[in-house]
């Protein structure tokens, strides 16, 4: 609001205290995955490496560490990379181009942005199955592009929108062809875009959970989430290794965070849905 | 033949050929539309076809087509009015506190200068940009029994919180997520109120509550309908965060919601035997009312405006 409450000293008060509980949370996972015991928030023994061993070996019977990882960043990568260039493909003819069925096309793609995708996961269990891609990296890569893809095709249709069509004419008198136009001329003037969804993309991927916990079974296929998930439920929780395995998946986000906390508030601000 | 042959071996086709117009188009059109065909329309026609099946881990091999039988099991079973109560009560109670408190955050954070508001704004995005699975395991820490967990440090009596308040636990833990979703849009709703209504306003000499109740609140109707729309239809199909926290339980359906149990029938093995085709069916009423509603909010919107033509046409 353009002019501030005279109290808003006040307010800031208020709302900080209401913020209080997501901040004590990070702090808590941050202590916990420290050190060797933490009372609330209160470390009552030293740091411990101990609660770290999972990296360099095996625990529980679970595969190393390394495995999960390496399918996460090659999931994670994967979806972000398909997302981002066949959302643009599709968002560039349906900005640019006109053709027979249009109209309805851009219609679906907003039915489905709005549409619960969760919802199909019974299907597509089966779908995958029949395709032969259950239980493998590639067919749940396939699976989370497409499910984000409406999100994709309607954000950059919005950056292709704004265009200066100019440049593209030029290019188009001087032969150019579309394919070409495409990716020499309106990728680069759309990079802005291309990187913010790339960035949603890598996030909601990196933390995406019921898609491989129900696409997947082979340990060597797991993902950061599906690793971090066999701790729940042990009998003995140890969980100090637990958060320190929390804090070792989530790191890249919290690293992202603290880096561009007004670039990711723009990017979700910006009509991306949650 | 010879004609054609040579045709397609050209890689640019002549204008004013009638292909053209489909050719380039499609083209560019093409991955996506297969991803969105095997993805999004077999999977809604699949779970429809489904739900006529006895499909389940005993007649794999074998499916039967049973017609409507799975839906007559499914409203006779003594606990889907629970599950319907627990769905309802989910639904409404997590919309509550996220519609509530996004727009209490929204109010308050536009209320303080800039660079606090961002930051506030910022930190509320953390639950939702946190992996999910640490999201929970940050919960299951904090409310363990004394003396690890801090809620119980807090309140003073020592319980495992998620066993001893479930639904509590499991609305807030949504609730702080989806807080962020309303929070975002109302913020940048009232940013864009002109300026001149706040000025008139402190001309006036309107209070802060006088303002944002006759000046913000009125502007941010529309806003207010899209989030709580949005959110019931999302509300309705997730079970994510229920089934990391509680799995349903604790004990018999305690926190079952709809499309939590829909997943469980068909997709678990808690129970030996996996029954696909009574899954599939809970999951086609999801899928109807998810189509269904989302043709809604195309109506309401104004789709024309959304898909006018593009500028120029060359193809």
């Amino acid at each position: 609001m353009p002019l501030l409450p005279p109290r808003w000293r006040l307010i800031l008060a208020v709302v900080l205290l209401v913020s209080v509980p997501i901040a004590a949370g990070i702090f808590w996972l941050f202590l916990t995955g420290v050190f060797d015991r933490v009372h609330g928030l209160l470390p009552v023994r030293p740091p411990s490496a101990d609660n770290w061993r999972f990296i360099w070996e095996g625990v529980g019977g679970r595969p190393p560490v390394r495995i999960p990882l390496l399918n996460s960043i090659v999931f994670a990568g994967g979806v972000a990379a398909l997302e981002v260039i066949v959302a643009s493909m599709a968002a560039y003819a349906i900005s640019r181009m006109s053709f027979p069925g249009r109209r309805l096309y851009l219609g679906l793609v907003l039915v489905l942005h709005a549409f619960p995708a969760v919802s199909l996961i019974i299907a597509i269990y089966y779908v995958l199955r029949l395709l032969g891609l259950f239980d493998t990296l590639t067919g749940v890569i396939l699976v989370k592009a497409s499910l984000d893809l409406p999100l994709g095709i309607w954000l950059m249709k919005g950056f292709f929108d704004y265009l200066s069509w100019d440049m593209e004419m030029a290019a188009l008198v001087d032969g150019m062809s579309r394919w070409t136009l495409f990716w020499k001329v309106a990728m680069p003037l759309v990079r802005p875009g291309l990187l913010a969804l790339g960035t949603f993309a890598l996030l909601s991927a990196w933390g995406e959970f019921i898609l491989p916990f129900t696409l997947i079974v082979s340990p060597r296929s797991w993902t950061m989430a599906m690793y971090l998930q066999t701790f729940f439920g042990e009998v003995f929780m140890d969980f100090g290794m637990f958060a320190a395995v929390g804090l070792f998946y989530a790191l890249p986000v919290i690293g992202m965070f603290l880096v561009g906390q007004r670039y990711l508030l723009n990017i979700y601000g910006g009509g991306v849905k949650g | 033949m010879v004609r054609e042959a040579v045709a397609s071996e050209m890689p640019q086709v002549r204008p004013g050929r009638p292909r053209r117009r489909y050719g380039v188009p499609l083209l560019f059109v093409a991955p996506a539309t297969i991803l969105i065909l095997l993805f999004f329309i077999v999977p809604v026609i699949t779970t429809l076809g489904l739900s006529g099946t006895d499909l389940s881990t005993i007649t794999f091999r074998q499916p039967k087509w049973v017609g409507v039988q799975n839906y007559h099991t499914l409203f006779t079973d003594p606990f889907v009015g629970k599950i319907l109560l627990n769905t309802a009560r989910y639904v409404l109670l997590t919309l509550l506190f996220n519609v509530g408190m996004g727009l209490t955050l929204a109010l308050l954070s536009t209320s303080i200068p800039t660079r606090f508001g961002n930051q506030v704004r910022a930190l509320w995005l953390l639950p939702r940009i946190l992996p999910s699975v640490v999201y929970v395991l940050i919960w299951q820490g904090l409310t363990r029994e004394a003396p690890f967990g801090l809620v119980s440090d807090v309140l003073g009596v020592s319980r495992n919180w998620i066993t001893a308040e479930p639904w509590a636990v499991i609305i807030l833990a949504n609730g702080l997520v989806g807080a962020s979703f309303g929070m975002l849009i109302f913020t940048s709703a009232i940013r864009a109120i002109p300026s001149d209504l706040f000025y008139a306003a402190a001309v006036d000499g309107a209070t802060t509550g006088q303002t944002v109740r006759r000046v913000v609140l009125p502007m941010l109707r529309w806003p207010i309908l899209f989030v709580t729309a949005y959110q019931t239809l999302s509300l309705l199909t997730s079970f994510e965060y229920i089934l990391l926290l509680t799995q349903g339980g604790p004990g018999f359906y305690t926190t079952t919601v709809w499309a939590l149990h829909a997943y469980q029938l068909a997709l678990s093995n808690y129970f030996g035997n996996v029954q696909f085709g009574l899954g599939a069916a809970m999951a086609a009423l999801l899928v109807v009312i998810g189509v269904v509603v989302s043709l809604l909010y195309l109506r309401v919107f104004n789709f024309r405006e959304l898909v006018s033509e593009p500028k120029v046409e060359v193809n």
